[in-house]
């Protein structure tokens, strides 16, 4: 799942790549490793012709197709992540925050795939390996910022009880603190997040997250300090 | 799809023929509202009984205007759709004035007549373009809100591309409506973060003024376009647009002269509050654990507000590197403890304090989202990113935060009511952004909920009561319960907790909220430890294939109807239906309570006029609760008969009746269980006595 050979790049770069080739090519020279996952709906027809009324209006760019694509394998691994929490012996408190990440990432990769489908754009498969890429002929795989490594992931999988709600809970908050990073970079380029689902979008990951990391990093200097952690909702 | 939240376990055994009949019809949720309306006001209050069973709003049919629907204790009075330009757009918040609904859309606003609820008429749409168009009046102003990218100043639909520009809008629009069908836009107030929502509030003290709270948690703009606008943290740079809200006054005779006049700095000092679920006891416990400690000489310390213990493993590598460090051996001397002892508070700042500094943005929320006023008891809930706060707002410019609380199962406080006594505040939690299905039947009850908590100060007396020797870093938000829409609804239907409003029923608190295309929930939270759903409206998803945003954005009770914005289908009006939950009089006397205008996050203090129908309300009530005797109730409604229909002023002895009864009542609620209602009915009865009309 995990890619041998993935290429870290950062969000800035990702975006320059993406609108320069935008710009050279006059079309998307990005392939993404895309299929229909699921049979379109019936009236799939009536849902594009509105995106596109939409984006008339208020069009969307190549960065925000990058930002709704590379996020889907952003939340892709951090549902791996959680989906461990069960099976390694993760305190009560850490498989809440599990749980929750999982509905929330659950839902909003539909979110995306769907944006993406209704705009006739390559839909990302929920792959937890990164962004594959075609440029100049070569495939890469491109890890979003935050993305945890091969080898960062086998630690993780590796770890049980304690360990393991430590070792998630410092992954999840670089995890986040890219997927945020990546909404910066996103409100920083040039025509991005002018259609209003790529905004609203954008703005609640980055306000979630950012509510998530202070959580997480309130845990860990619990479990840090000793101080036992109640099963009751706190924070 | 069977709902997996528990139902409440009282269900009644006497249930009206009409509703059984209507069961075995299998025209459940029609039949229920037409029977309950053909119920008369009078002596029985329990008229129709029980949920109704299997939940109707489980498997409607979907559609964008054809979709079908479920009611129960109310009724669909008209549903009117968005007009020509506005058509495809989303319709977001409401507010009122006189016979008008405003109803912001992402294109702007459309002013309703709704003076006639069964026939809204439109009286203006007026087309300028930004999300999300949160709307507020004050006397002649309206004041809309923006806070996406594309909003223009010039209020073009092109969007503005470039990432700094002088055509955008992010903040506040403020318009003159004093001619409504023609309102013009007279000012904009440019905020860092745009205006996600806003709140009005005045002060009778400073009448020349209105000012209004902006609320958002979208990025900072760049200075570049609009100057001071700081990125950096607080600790980077101590003009930093985050972590604050802004305060904008606004001169009544020269609204274009409003600017912001504050930016509180309500984030400031946040330490983590106690779990909400903390009791007192255990709060207690904790203190007395920590002090034992120190008695024995255990290592304490202060983290999160709290003093805690700190385990061996915590402490004795450091105790071992202190030994070492001063080249000895063996165990660790009592300089060695004392020198730990005093550097224990840096080392625990320090671990706490790096965390919060280190790579990627600083935690904690930076913002609210929505802030609602209470200017009557001076208390001001926001709802802010992971917490909930209470403000003193007597000061209106400049908000001090008093309590604050957090919730680990809250991932984004959105909005707070009050109850009308002040005793309570409901926050709720808009988790995914309103956008998401989190109410299927495999959401947990507590996620994308309400919660509900008590205000009290740290001795545990009501906060209304202000006690001024109290500790005011106390416990005074106390999580009661949560509340969360009872029926499950399908992956294709945005569902969570958002928009909603008291409803003026006298001596309750009941609660009218938006659950997205979950429809809209009535709900009884007197007993914040047991909410009750009393009344509900759904509608089938948009699209039953895929998911398709609509369902109800806001429902509020105003002036006698609740009325709903529906995002992808125009606006909603409804009528409260009397059941064995609400009866006729209670409804009646909701009615007798008028506003001028109202904006919701604005809570405007009910006070009901003496009225026969509130003293009806009353008895009602006290024949729910077996709060006095039968017999007692029969007199007082035929005391009520008998002086209504009399001309007036009453003559002396129907005024005798009425204030001998309320002497009654007042010596019956010494034993009563419901004494307070007993002698608020008395109160009524000598009003109405003393009444000249």
């Amino acid at each position: 799942m995990t890619p041998s050979q993935a290429t870290r790049i950062s969000a800035t770069l990702l975006v320059a790549i993406a609108l320069s080739a935008c710009a050279s090519a006059g079309h998307s020279a990005m392939q993404a490793s895309a299929s229909p996952t699921t049979p379109p709906p019936q009236n799939e027809a009536a849902y594009i012709a509105q995106a596109r009324a939409d984006s008339l209006r208020l069009p969307y760019t190549e960065a925000d197709v990058s930002f709704m694509s590379g996020m889907i394998h952003h939340h892709a691994q951090a549902l791996v992540m959680s989906h461990w929490a069960p099976t390694h012996g993760a305190s009560a408190p850490v498989l809440r925050l599990a749980s929750r990440i999982i509905n929330a990432q659950q839902d909003e990769i539909v979110t995306m795939q769907r944006w993406l489908r209704d705009r006739q754009k390559p839909v990302q498969e929920a792959t937890p390996g990164g962004m594959t890429m075609v440029m100049d002929g070569v495939e890469h795989t491109m890890l979003m910022p935050g993305m945890l490594t091969e080898t960062q992931m086998k630690q993780l999988d590796a770890a049980r009880g304690p360990e393991f709600d430590r070792l998630f809970l410092t992954f999840m908050m670089q995890h986040h603190r890219g997927a945020v990073s990546m909404v910066k970079d996103l409100f920083a380029t040039y025509g991005a997040g002018q259609d209003e689902t790529v905004f609203k979008f954008a703005s609640d990951v980055n306000v979630d997250q950012t509510t998530e990391i202070a959580r997480m990093e309130k845990l860990l200097t619990q479990i840090q300090l000793g101080i036992p952690i109640s099963d009751q909702p706190v924070d | 799809m069977a709902s997996v939240y528990r139902r409440p376990t009282a269900v009644r055994s006497t249930v009206a023929p009409l509703f059984s009949l209507a069961l075995a019809l299998g025209i459940f949720s029609a039949a229920a509202c037409t029977s309950a309306v053909s119920t008369t006001a009078g002596t029985n209050a329990n008229m129709s009984a029980g949920e109704p069973v299997p939940d109707p709003r489980v498997g409607l049919r979907a559609g964008k205007f054809d979709a079908a629907t479920a009611a129960w204790n109310m009724r669909l009075v008209s549903t009117t759709q968005p007009s020509e330009k506005f058509a495809g757009i989303t319709n977001s918040d409401l507010a009122f004035t006189g016979p008008y609904a405003i109803q912001g859309s992402y294109d702007g606003y459309q002013v309703w007549d709704i003076s006639n609820p069964a026939a809204p008429s439109l009286k203006t749409a007026y087309f300028c373009p930004a999300s999300q168009s949160d709307v507020s009046v004050f006397k002649n102003l309206l004041f809309v809100s923006g806070e996406g990218n594309s909003g223009r100043l010039d209020c073009g639909a092109q969007g503005v591309k470039d990432t700094v520009s002088h055509d955008r809008l992010r903040g506040l629009r403020i318009f003159d409506i004093t001619d409504i069908s023609n309102p013009k836009y007279v000012a904009n107030v440019q905020t860092c973060r745009g205006s996600h929502t806003h709140t009005v509030l005045y002060d009778p003290k400073d009448p020349d003024n209105v000012y209004v709270y902006i609320s958002g948690s979208a990025g900072v703009r760049s200075p570049s376009e609009l100057s001071g606008c700081v990125r950096l943290t607080p600790d980077k740079d101590p003009n930093s647009a985050l972590f604050r809200i802004e305060v904008i006054k606004i001169p009544l005779a020269h609204p274009e002269q409003a600017a912001i006049v504050s930016s509180p700095r309500i984030f400031n000092d946040l330490t983590a509050p106690a779990r909400h679920g903390e009791s007192p006891e255990d709060v207690a416990a904790a203190k007395a654990a920590a002090a034992a400690a120190r008695a024995k000489g255990g290592y304490t310390a202060v983290i999160f507000g709290s003093e805690r213990v700190l385990p061996p493993q915590f402490i004795t590598p450091m105790l071992d590197s202190i030994v070492k460090a001063r080249n000895g051996t063996g165990p660790a001397t009592a300089a060695d403890s004392a020198a730990l002892r005093a550097a224990l508070p840096g080392i625990i700042q320090k671990m706490t304090g790096e965390q919060a500094a280190g790579p990627g943005p600083r935690p904690g929320p930076t913002q609210c989202h929505d802030i609602t006023v209470y200017p009557a008891i001076g208390l001001a809930g926001g709802a802010c990113e992971g917490y909930g706060f209470l403000l003193d707002i007597r000061d209106p410019a400049h908000p001090v935060r008093i309590a604050a609380a957090a919730d680990s199962n809250f991932s984004y406080w959105h909005s707070a009511t009050f109850n009308n006594d002040g005793t309570k505040v409901l926050f709720s939690d808009e988790w995914g952004g309103g956008g998401q299905p989190k109410c299927r039947s495999t959401d947990r009850r507590e996620w994308g909920a309400d919660a509900i908590f008590t205000l009290t100060n740290a001795d545990g007396t009501p906060m209304i009561v202000r006690n001024a020797s109290a500790d005011p870093a106390g416990d005074q938000l106390r999580f009661q319960n949560y509340y969360k829409l009872p029926a499950a609804q399908t992956k294709e239907e945005n569902c969570v907790a958002h928009n909603g409003s008291l409803i003026p029923i006298p001596g309750r608190d009941v609660m009218v909220q938006a659950w997205y295309q979950g429809g809209i929930s009535v709900f009884d939270w007197t007993d914040p430890r047991h909410p009750k759903e009393i009344a509900f409206f759904d509608r089938g998803p948009v699209d039953s294939t895929r998911m398709a945003m609509g369902g109800s954005w806001s429902a509020y009770w105003y002036n006698g109807n609740i009325v709903s914005s529906e995002i992808a289908r125009g606006l909603d009006i409804f009528e409260l239906v009397p059941s064995a939950y609400l009866s006729q009089n209670e409804i009646n006397a909701a009615k007798t309570v008028h506003f001028d205008y109202f904006n919701t996050q604005g809570q405007p203090k009910f006070v009901w006029p003496p009225s026969y129908a509130l003293a009806r309300a009353y008895a009602d009530q006290l024949e729910r609760s077996k709060g006095v005797s039968a017999d007692r109730l029969s007199q007082v409604r035929q005391a009520l008969a008998g002086a209504e229909s009399a001309p007036k002023p009453l003559g002396v002895q129907l005024r005798t009746s009425l204030t001998s009864l309320a002497t009654q009542l007042d010596a019956d609620a010494n034993t009563s269980t419901d004494g307070a209602r007993a002698r608020s009915l008395a109160n009524t009865l000598r009003d109405l006595a003393a009444a000249s009309s």
